[in-house]
C-alpha cells in the first residue's frame, strides 16, 4: 500500500505498525514524535497503531542543538 | 530617548500597537543558554523593549563561537568573559532603557524555579535535552509559557508550549533520549540561518505572548530544514486529552527532584568535562589563585579563573563549577577537581 510520510509517497506493506515503519526507515526511536492524520502517537502505542492506505504520518526528529550529531530523516 | 519614537514602527504594526507595546514594556522574558539561538532571542527581545530580560548561561565566551553567536566579539573570546556577562553588556549598549540581569549558573533542579518566578515568557536557547526537560518540568509546575527551539546542520524545530492550554514538550517527546546512545558527542556542525530563522520564530512567539495575543500563536511543531528547503508545521491543536502525559497530565516532575551532589557532564563536541556543585558557594579567586601559582599557569578576571597544568584546561566559576578542557573521561575530571579545586 502507500503512505505519505513527511510527505512523500511510500510503499510499505499492508497494515504497517508504526514501530515497524520506524525501524524500516532505520530511524532511532528515542528522538522521534509521530503523527498520523494529523494526530500524535503515543510511544506506547507505537506497535499496536496500524497504517491504513493513503495514511499521513509526519515523523518529527527532535534535534538537542548545539553541537550534537542527530541522525537526519 | 522619546520611547513613542523608540518604538513607532513596532506601534504602527497593527498586531502590537501602543496596547502591546506597553505589555511587552511590563514584560518579563527570561533566555536559558545565550549561544546561537538565545543572542538571537535577546536581541530581537531588547530591541523590542521587553521591560526585563534575563540572561542565564553556564560558559564563556569561545573563538568557535563568533561564526554564529551575535553577541559576542572577538575580545569577549580573548577574555573569556562568562557568555550571560558578555551578552548583557552588549544588550544594554543596543537598549540601555530595559532592565537586564546576567545569571552565570547551570540551570539545574536546584535553581531553575528561582530562574523563572515570576517570567512571562521563558526562551529555550540551551543545547540539550536534560536541560529543556527540567525548563519543561519547571514552566508547567509554575505555568509560565515557554519556547523549544533547537537547531543542527541546517535543520531546526520550535514549539511553544503554554501550560493548561495545549501539549508539553513531555507530551510529544515522552522521555529523554539515552545519554550516550551512539551519535550524541559528534559534531554535526551549524549554519547560521536555520538558528536565525528557528530564534525568530521562538521571539515573535513571545511578543504575541506578551503582547496578550495568545491566538496568534502557531499551535504546532515547526520544521524547517533550508538547505533542502523545507518548512512544515505539525498542528498540535489536536492533542487535547493530556492526561497520559506525566508532567502536564499527571504534573509529576521528575526533573525538579534532586539531591545535594556534585554533578558531572560530558560537554559534547568539546573535549571537556563539566563539574558543577549544588548548593551555594563562593569561590574565592584571590585565594584560589595564591594557592594554584606553584602548580600550574594561574589568570583570573571578575567571574573566572583558569588553571593550565599538565595538559588541563581547568575553568573555574565563582559558584565553584568548574570546565575541565581536555578530556571527555567523568573520572579524570573527577579527580582533577578533587586535586586542584577541592573535593
Amino acid at each position: 500500500m502507500v503512505i505519505i510520510v513527511n510527505g512523500e509517497t511510500k510503499e510499505v506493506e499492508d497494515s504497517i505498525a508504526v514501530a515497524d515503519l520506524i525501524i524500516s526507515l532505520g530511524l532511532k526511536p528515542e528522538r522521534l514524535a509521530v503523527e498520523v492524520n494529523r494526530a500524535i502517537i503515543r510511544r506506547a502505542a507505537w506497535s499496536s497503531a496500524l497504517l491504513a492506505e493513503g495514511d499521513r504520518v509526519e515523523i518529527v526528529n527532535f534535534v538537542g542543538g548545539g553541537e550534537i550529531v542527530m541522525p537526519q530523516l | 530617548m522619546q520611547i513613542e519614537e523608540r518604538y513607532s514602527r513596532q506601534i504602527l504594526f497593527s498586531g502590537i500597537g501602543s496596547d502591546g507595546q506597553a505589555r511587552i514594556a511590563a514584560s518579563r522574558a527570561v533566555i536559558i543558554g545565550c549561544g546561537a539561538l538565545g543572542a538571537i532571542e535577546a536581541e530581537t527581545l531588547a530591541r523590542a523593549g521587553v521591560g526585563r530580560l534575563t540572561l542565564v548561561d553556564r560558559d564563556f565566551v569561545e573563538e568557535s563561537n563568533l561564526q554564529r553567536q551575535i553577541m559576542f566579539e572577538e575580545s569577549d573570546a580573548r577574555n573569556r568573559l562568562p557568555k550571560a556577562i558578555a551578552a548583557a553588556r552588549r544588550i544594554s549598549r543596543v537598549n540601555s532603557s530595559i532592565e537586564v540581569e546576567p545569571v552565570v549558573e547551570d540551570v539545574n533542579f536546584d535553581n531553575i524555579e528561582e530562574i523563572i518566578r515570576g517570567a512571562d515568557v521563558v526562551l529555550d536557547g540551551t543545547d540539550n535535552f536534560e536541560t529543556r526537560f527540567l525548563i519543561n518540568d519547571a514552566c508547567v509546575r509554575a505555568r509560565v509559557p515557554w519556547i523549544y527551539g533547537a537547531a543542527v546542520g541546517s535543520y531546526g524545530l520550535t514549539m511553544t508550549i503554554t501550560p493548561d492550554e495545549g501539549p508539553c514538550l513531555r507530551c510529544v517527546l515522552e522521555s529523554l533520549p539515552e545519554p550516550g546512545s551512539g551519535e550524541t558527542c559528534d559534531t554535526a556542525g551549524v549554519i547560521m540561518p536555520i538558528i536565525s530563522i528557528i530564534a525568530s520564530i521562538q521571539s515573535v512567539e513571545a511578543l504575541k505572548l506578551m503582547a496578550a495575543q495568545k491566538d496568534k500563536l502557531h499551535r504546532s511543531l515547526v520544521r524547517v530544514d533550508v538547505w533542502d528547503f523545507s518548512i512544515s508545521r505539525i498542528d498540535l491543536s489536536g492533542i487535547v486529552d493530556r492526561s497520559a502525559c506525566v508532567a502536564c497530565g499527571r504534573r509529576e516532575f521528575e526533573f525538579l527532584i534532586g539531591s545535594a551532589r556534585q554533578v558531572t557532564t560530558t560537554l559534547c563536541g568539546r573535549n571537556s568535562v563539566q563539574i558543577a556543585r549544588s548548593g551555594r558557594t563562593k569561590i574565592d579567586f584571590t585565594d584560589l589563585a595564591r594557592r594554584l601559582k606553584p602548580l600550574g599557569k594561574v589568570e583570573f578576571n571578575d567571574f573566572l579563573l583558569r588553571f593550565r597544568v599538565e595538559d588541563y584546561d581547568i575553568t573555574v566559576f565563582r559558584d565553584a563549577r568548574s570546565i575541565i578542557r581536555g578530556t571527555t573521561d567523568q573520572a579524570i575530571a573527577r579527580g582533577l577537581y578533587a586535586r586542584y579545586i577541592g573535593a
